[in-house]
């Protein structure tokens, strides 16, 4: 039987691992992968939750996590699909159009 | 054996995540995101999750990468260029990552489980982990699942729209 804090601690390096790929990395498809790793790390300690705490109700969460998304990187690919028509670049600081030259 | 197999999945999560974050080809980093989401699936396995596992294999694995792909298909992305980052200076990244995670195994190490819920395993071993899931989901849970039908909605109809728009003069 494994216990409870392995799978928490293994969640929480890879919501660092993800987090440290969307601080560092510079280029927008790269930043929603890294926004993945982490709603991924996130599951993993629900569901590790709600086995070890014999409750369904994380399961279900994770289950909503997964839909929301989907649905959230349906929308930020249509949005990265517009900018890089705009701007022909997917780099950070390319966009800055509402910066004040 | 249990702990063998945990260890499986924990080492290749880890590796892949570290794998796909430094690769500088976007399609090589999203191939290796996929081996760890096909392993996290193999860990919701282990926590008898297998509806879960299902989902994440068929909407993660399935779904998302294969637009992420998409996109970057449609893109045609140069190499990503190396400059100048945030927290660019390597001692700064290590100090930063150590500082939080300090607070976060912190968090971890004095969490007390003293709570236990009516589902149990062999409740669900009885049951059948679809139908103790379904059951709660469409008793408890129904007006925010309802919600989130709706919110799947919204980006059916960004996708509609930003593809049948025209270049017109203006007008939309």
């Amino acid at each position: 039987m494994v216990p409870l804090s392995y799978y928490l601690i293994l969640s929480v390096i890879v919501f660092f691992i993800g987090a440290f790929s969307f601080l560092t990395r510079r280029n927008l498809i790269m930043m929603f992968l890294s926004i993945e790793i982490m709603l991924n790390a996130v599951n993993i300690s629900l569901v590790a939750l709600s086995h070890y705490m014999q409750d369904i109700r994380g399961q279900i969460l994770a289950l909503f996590v997964i839909a929301l998304a989907g649905g959230a990187v349906a929308v930020g690919l249509i949005i990265l699909v517009l900018a890089y028509r705009n701007r022909k670049t997917l780099k950070l600081e390319d966009f800055n159009l509402l910066r004040e030259e | 054996m249990v702990k063998i197999i945990f260890v499986y999945f924990a080492i290749l999560i880890i590796a892949s995540a570290l794998a796909a974050i430094t690769r500088k080809n976007l399609v090589y980093s999203l191939f290796w995101i996929l081996l760890m989401f096909i392993h996290l699936g193999g860990l919701y396995l282990l926590l008898n999750a297998e509806f879960l596992a299902m989902v994440q294999l068929i909407v993660y694995a399935g779904a998302i990468l294969v637009m992420f792909l998409f996109v970057i298909f449609l893109l045609n992305l140069k190499e990503e260029i190396k400059e100048a980052v945030f927290l660019h200076k390597w001692s700064s990244r290590l100090y930063g990552i150590l500082f939080l995670l300090f607070f976060a195994f912190l968090g971890v190490w004095s969490f007390k489980n003293n709570f236990k819920g009516i589902y149990s395993i062999e409740l669900i071993e009885k049951e059948g982990h679809t139908k103790v899931l379904g059951t709660v989901l469409f008793n408890e849970y129904l007006f925010p699942f309802l919600i989130l039908g709706f919110i799947l909605l919204v980006p059916l109809l960004g996708v509609g729209i930003v593809a049948l728009r025209r270049k017109t003069n203006g007008t939309t």
